[in-house]
């Protein structure tokens, strides 16, 4: 449940031990100046996740399923605007051929003290009600007890051979 | 110039164990040349037949993966050239068909027909890439490029062969994903 509290606190490393937990391997990533201190940068540091950089967000999803594929678990992390870019790519192989494509998305430039649907900011406003229309769960991280959400939604993302998104609130901070 | 189709029966005599991913014009030549579990076709969006091949080449990066991509798929993510030559999959060949159209969408010219893939393959940082126009040339070469150090980018000038099937719910069958997920799995085929 999002606090809508602008002086909650968010912990990289806590996502990053949520992300261990649901036994990622790669994390695939374009970087998202939300997230690019917080949980990109020790995300690159981390010797037991795999970073591959990319240049531009859809070509993740082919690679998240060519690692399914070979039974890898990979995580997406990229900024709002790159998952909309990425929208044909997005019903192509995620839904439409059912894979577990897992999304961490950064929300730059949320207003932290209202939801995303009500935010100021159109591209934020439409991401929740998008994945709604393709039918891809989705799940707000806007603070440390919200990271409870991560690890069972990729684990039912593998389960269920279906895609999931956390939608990350507000900058996360490093430790 | 070469028939892009006679190209692929030279490629099918050296394969072995290697996973293919063949996407839109290719893939509809591959399938009636070469049908076999170890294909990957289901791509589902334009460009990404490469990116799909990186990560297969990442997870079993004891068998090698062969893309046959196109010049007009290649052109709408030109960045996967960086992210695999970054990436630097030993075993991944990435194959290109440059006939200078979206043969798939009608057959219209690209922007350009003067375009060196992999000239744009060498400078990105494939550890190989060269140009085959000649069916000839392509049976001396293709051995020794399957089992060279990758990534290896191969462009293939060619023209359109013989015509086959188009039938797009064909080649994105889930069971063909199934049997794909089986054999890297060491599943014997029912």
């Amino acid at each position: 449940m999002a606090s809508n509290d602008a002086t909650a606190a968010l912990h990289g490393s806590r996502i990053i031990a949520a992300i261990k937990d649901a036994g990622i391997d790669y994390v695939l990533s374009v970087p998202d100046i939300t997230t690019a201190g917080g949980l990109l940068a020790p995300i690159a540091e981390d010797n037991a996740l795999r970073l591959i950089r990319v240049c531009k967000e859809d070509e993740c999803l082919g690679i998240a399923m060519g690692l399914a594929m070979c039974d890898k678990r990979a995580l997406i992390l990229i900024q709002h605007t790159g998952l909309l870019d990425s929208i044909n790519a997005l019903g192509g192989v995620a839904v439409e051929f059912k894979q577990p494509i897992c999304f961490m998305v950064g929300l730059l430039e949320r207003e932290v003290d209202r939801p995303p649907r009500q935010s100021g900011r159109f591209r934020i406003r439409i991401v929740e009600p998008i994945l709604d229309v393709m039918g891809i769960p989705h799940h707000l991280v806007d603070n440390d007890a919200d990271i409870a959400v991560i690890s069972p939604g990729i684990q039912t993302a593998y389960r269920d051979n279906w895609p999931v998104a956390f939608l990350i609130g507000r900058p996360p901070v490093a430790s | 110039m070469m028939q892009r189709d006679a190209c692929f029966h030279v490629l099918k005599r050296h394969l072995t164990d290697e996973i293919v991913v063949a996407t839109y014009t290719s893939a509809h030549d591959w399938i009636a040349i070469a049908p076999r579990d170890l294909n990957y076709f289901s791509t589902g969006a334009m460009g990404l037949a490469s990116s799909h091949a990186l990560g297969l080449a990442l997870g079993c990066p004891e068998r090698r993966v062969v893309v046959l991509d196109g010049d007009g798929s290649l052109c709408m993510n030109l960045g996967t050239l960086i992210t695999i030559a970054a990436a630097g999959p030993r075993n991944l060949i990435h194959c290109v068909s440059h006939n200078g159209t979206y043969e798939a969408n009608g057959g219209h010219p690209l922007p350009s027909r003067k375009v060196d893939f992999a000239g744009l393959a060498r400078a990105a940082g494939y550890k190989h890439a060269c140009t085959i126009s000649d069916v000839a040339a392509f049976e001396a070469q293709i051995g020794g490029l399957l089992t060279m150090e990758g990534p290896v980018f191969v462009e293939l000038m060619v023209v359109p062969g013989a015509a086959y099937p188009i039938d797009y719910p064909n080649l994105y069958r889930a069971d063909r994903r199934e049997a794909l997920k089986a054999a890297l799995a060491g599943i014997p085929p029912r």
